[in-house]
């Protein structure tokens, strides 16, 4: 369990962390989401007690990171793959992590073994790919078995086959009781991964929810209707007062979650349906309406200039 | 307990480096080598000196004359001892493993000082004996008043520049800004403040002109300097630290 | 439009690319997809004469790269985001890419503009972000305003907005009746931007079809259907009745049903006739991620295992859970893992090292990864999560379908394709 209350970090003027108050609790994986500056980082550096909160509290299993005795055993970080002395080898590197944690020395061949590195475990960070730094990240995250997990793009550089192990790796771990606490910027992967939502933007909380909850606070939620009687159907829905739009061919359209009250309406009155799907918003799009207003580095617009507008002048000759 | 896990870590670090190696070892090999060449030219130049020289003339600090180059080393190992962790992003796992930051600290220097410390040692001797070899008749023996003072002294001096880099580096962070002004200042502007007359008497009281007194066992003939060897090395210990306690301040205040 | 034809490429005796031939055509987002070390960037290297093939050819626009007039103006490339001298700004950068082209200054500011950088175009690049570093190759790849553009992992470093911009880029790029080949790992992000996907494994091509061709090509389409929560005798009664006509039928741990094997109205129909109310019956189609693990299982760097945890010795409480896949996300671990006998992996092989039996950077399968090897959690935390046979399932799924024995495999495709002999898509199936 993480807990933070009141967590403000400023940077003379500039506020990056402004007055967070959330609980990352065990048991689920937690996203941690927001656009870029928004103080993600900072609060997980905080979260480790690498950096010092200009105002507020973080508390790990109700103490703070300094209070706590071999850290490494109540809570695992991986911050940043390159933050690895490059002429150490990746046994090395982690065996020097175990011994000042008081960790065994087999474990490390273990975490190795977990993350897929045991054959290049001699073999210096410094020739390392993106994706196996990151392996070796989660492995000196994983070192001390610890209760909480924190995950700052786990999946930056892996291979597909590396994000579906990493995915799985996290849900896991939540399922086992552990508290997992993971950022990334990649919406579609998130969907997958987290159960609860934490977003900032601009170094304040805008949503802690569920991720179905968040989903749908954020966004349109419809349910998808065919059927071969669609005429009869469309009376009966009228009948019972639910809006229906018509969609093109044969399938309707019901805002809201109604699918259940819909499947009953048509067994009551022996329709046959051939598709009653509720449909949601992806994550991404909820994410985008949330944060529109908190982004930096705005590109000019979705789309880039049409030609016609730039490049004319050259373009004839 | 804890002291113990951060020591074992500290040395499980140094040791898998290849800096660590090549630094002392170019330490070792440059004063060695250096020193005998010295004492070989000092053998050869001797029939040729004054009689003032040759009553000044220190056989014991001849010998250590490849020091001026090989303390360089001993800087670069000091440095980067430290500044690796920054320089590579080690410091926010390592932290992140070990939040306690004077204990950090503390085990980080003294793993790498104690190193130093048998490296520094061993290269006194060595530097010593080989020279006096090199020197011949004019040599000066193990038992001479204040000769093996001036040996381990040497081993001390070696070890009392690499610390003060650390503590120079604690401060920085950067390895490219921390050499940048350390190799210099040692190289260059320390000598020149010490043997411009104008700036003698400041000059006298930087580490290593105030550190190198304790190697000299004959003082030179109008030696005015206002501390001994013991008190040199004082004066040494002192920016040493005075080094470390703003390293330990600014790591403690920093984030990382 | 890009053209490669037997495209070899050697590395002494490590072959890196192996005969390909493929065709990118314009108006579409293609997709470049492979495992590390599949021959990706040595492919995407050759189609910018960057590397001499050792075999056969790739042109653009029919002429070999290198012989391109005004490559610059034809072609936009975005390869690696930190080839970039730190110490210019991102506007000298453009500038100096622009003169070397011949390219007004005017379009610098155009596509410093268009990528959202124009704020910082001043600023030295070593201060950017990921990101912003990624940005400013984008401008780069764009300067031109070429026909042809090649993205190798575009999104990486970028946050959410940024993500979604480079999409919408890249179909809008590719609206304008542009050529655009994008290789990326991230599957989720791929079937969102391509429209075509070219896949290689170990250097040879896998597949080279439609997104939608290639996920109903690797995976099976299904359905969902959730009767009400309130009568779980409605469930296991329409669980019968599908398996009788023989669908498949696993439960979702939301507790509604995943069919494959039946068309939806049959479903409906089943559902009608066992007189079994349905409150959701949606056609779902597999992910592009599974689709993808099937087809290049055979050729993966790094496989990862359990986590033993003897260093520890301490026992997991006899209680503890096993690993539960999370409601509403059914098709965790569904794919089959590779097979155990999966041998060469021999474009993971360090040079000089080119036909280990094993690949020497996989670790070798966890016992866990064998299907229908069961597995006690207890002893692998970490294992791939694979669920207790029968666990919180009333609905027993019929012995014919022997997957659902071992939940990790596909419920049911046919066997894995363990892709070491797929060299055509049409062996996928």
């Amino acid at each position: 369990m993480i807990e933070l209350e009141g967590l403000t970090k400023r940077y003379g003027e500039k506020v990056a962390v402004n007055n967070l108050t959330f609980t990352v609790r065990p048991g689920i994986v937690t996203g941690f989401l927001g656009p870029n500056g928004a103080g993600k980082s900072t609060t997980m550096r905080m979260m480790l007690g690498l950096d010092r909160p200009t105002a507020g509290d973080v508390r790990i299993d109700g103490r703070h990171y300094d209070r706590l005795k071999d850290p490494l055993k109540y809570i695992g970080a991986l911050l940043d793959a390159k933050a690895v002395h490059g002429g150490r080898s990746a046994f090395n590197h982690l065996l020097c992590l175990a011994q000042s944690n008081g960790i065994p020395r087999q474990r490390v061949h273990e975490v190795l073994d977990t993350v897929g590195l045991s054959s290049v475990a001699g073999k210096k960070a410094k020739g390392f790919s993106l994706g196996m730094g990151q392996r070796l990240g989660i492995a000196g995250a994983l070192l001390g078995d610890p209760r909480i997990l924190m995950f700052d793009e786990p999946v930056n550089g892996l291979d597909p086959e590396g994000i579906h192990w990493i995915r799985t790796l996290m849900r896991t771990l939540a399922a086992q009781g552990r508290t997992v606490f993971v950022s990334s910027h990649l919406m579609s992967e998130m969907a997958l991964t987290a159960d609860h939502l934490v977003v900032i933007g601009q170094g304040r909380l805008l949503a802690d929810t569920s991720m179905a909850d968040f989903i749908a606070h954020n966004s349109r939620a419809y349910v998808r209707i065919r059927s071969p009687q669609r005429e009869r159907l469309l009376d009966v829905l009228h009948g019972a007062g639910i809006t229906v739009v018509e969609s093109g061919g044969a399938t309707l359209e019901v805002d809201g979650t109604e699918a259940e009250r819909i499947g009953e309406l048509a067994a009551r009155h022996q329709l046959v349906l051939h598709e009653l799907s509720p449909q949601r918003a992806s994550l991404e799009e909820a994410f985008m309406r949330l944060t529109a207003e908190s982004v930096e580095y705005h590109a000019h617009s979705d789309a880039p200039a049409p030609p016609q507008q730039w490049g004319d002048g050259w373009k004839k000759d | 307990m804890a002291a113990a896990q951060v020591i074992r870590s500290e040395w499980t670090k140094i040791r898998s480096v290849a800096s660590t190696v090549w630094t002392l070892s170019l330490a070792v090999v440059v004063t060695l080598v250096l020193g005998m060449l010295i004492s070989a030219l000092s053998a050869n130049e001797f029939d040729r000196m004054g009689a003032r020289d040759r009553i000044a003339f220190d056989p014991t600090f001849v010998s250590f004359a490849g020091m001026s180059l090989g303390q360089l080393a001993m800087i670069v190992f000091g440095v980067l001892v430290v500044s690796n962790e920054y320089s590579t992003g080690m410091i926010r796992t390592s932290l992140a493993a070990v939040p306690q930051r004077g204990g950090f600290l503390a085990g980080k220097i003294g793993v790498a000082t104690a190193l130093a410390l048998v490296v520094g040692l061993a290269t006194g001797f060595a530097a010593f004996f080989l020279g006096q070899a090199v020197l011949g008749e004019y040599k000066a023996s193990l038992g001479d008043e204040g000769v093996l003072r001036a040996v381990i002294g040497g081993g001390l001096y070696m070890t009392l520049i690499a610390v003060f880099s650390m503590g120079v580096a604690t401060m920085l962070r950067s390895p490219m800004l921390s050499l940048g002004i350390l190799m210099p200042f040692f190289f260059l502007i320390s000598n020149i403040l010490g043997n411009v007359d104008a700036t003698k008497k400041i000059g006298r009281f930087l580490p290593d002109q105030a550190g190198s007194r304790i190697m000299q066992v004959v003082p030179p003939l109008d030696d005015d300097t206002p501390y001994g060897p013991w008190g040199g090395l004082g004066i040494m210990v002192l920016w040493v630290v005075a080094a470390l306690a703003g390293g330990y301040l600014l790591l403690k205040k920093r984030d990382a | 439009m890009i053209e490669a034809v037997g495209l070899t490429k050697r590395y002494g005796d490590k072959t890196a690319v192996y005969n390909l031939s493929f065709q990118v055509r314009p108006g579409a987002v293609t997709g470049f997809l492979g495992p590390n070390g599949s021959g990706k960037s040595t492919t995407m290297r050759m189609i910018l004469g960057l590397d001499n093939p050792t075999a056969g050819h790739v042109t653009i626009g029919g002429y070999p790269y290198r012989r391109l007039p005004n490559a610059a103006r034809q072609v936009g490339a975005l390869l690696d985001a930190k080839a970039v001298h730190g110490g210019r700004s991102a506007r000298s950068h453009l500038l100096s890419l622009a003169q070397l082209s011949g390219i007004p200054a005017r379009r610098v500011d155009e596509v410093l503009g268009v990528v959202g950088l124009h704020e910082v175009a001043r600023q030295r690049s070593k201060g950017f972000s990921l990101g912003m570093g990624q940005r400013l190759g984008i401008a780069a790849a764009l300067l031109g305003d070429p026909q042809v553009l090649l993205f190798d992992e575009p999104v990486n470093g970028l946050d959410p907005e940024g993500i979604l911009w480079v999409r919408n880029l890249m179909k809008s790029l590719a609206a304008e009746g542009r050529t655009v080949f994008v290789s990326s790992h991230l599957m989720s992000e791929m079937a969102l931007t391509a429209d075509h996907l070219i896949v290689i494994g170990r250097g040879q091509l896998l597949s080279d079809m439609s997104v939608k061709d290639f996920i109903s090509a690797n995976s099976a389409d299904f359905a969902r259907v959730r009767t009400p929560d309130t009568e779980p005798q409605q469930r296991e009664k329409l669980s019968a009745a599908l398996t009788e006509a023989g669908g498949s039928v696993l439960p979702e741990q939301d507790g509604a049903l995943r069919v494959t094997g039946l068309p939806l109205p049959r479903l409906s129909d089943i559902a009608h006739e066992a007189g079994v109310r349905l409150w959701e019956l949606s056609p779902h189609q597999a992910s592009l991620e599974e689709a993808y693990m099937r087809m290049t299982q055979g050729a993966v760097d790094y496989r990862s295992t359990i986590d033993q945890k003897e260093g520890f010795q301490e026992p997991l409480p006899p209680g503890a859970q096993p690993p539960v896949p999370v409601p509403g996300q059914g098709q965790i671990g569904w794919y089959a893992p590779p097979p155990p006998q999966q041998g060469g992996q021999h474009f993971a092989a360090a040079p000089g090292a080119p036909q280990a039996p094993a690949g020497p950077y996989g670790a070798p399968d966890a016992p866990g990864a064998v299907p229908g090897a069961p597995v006690a959690p207890v002893a692998n935390p970490y294992a791939r999560p694979v669920p207790q046979p029968g666990q919180g399932a009333a609905v027993a799924a019929p012995p014919s379908a022997a997957p659902a024995a071992a939940p990790a495999a596909s419920p049911a495709a046919p066997a894995g394709p363990a892709g070491s002999d797929v060299t055509k898509p049409e062996d996928a199936r």
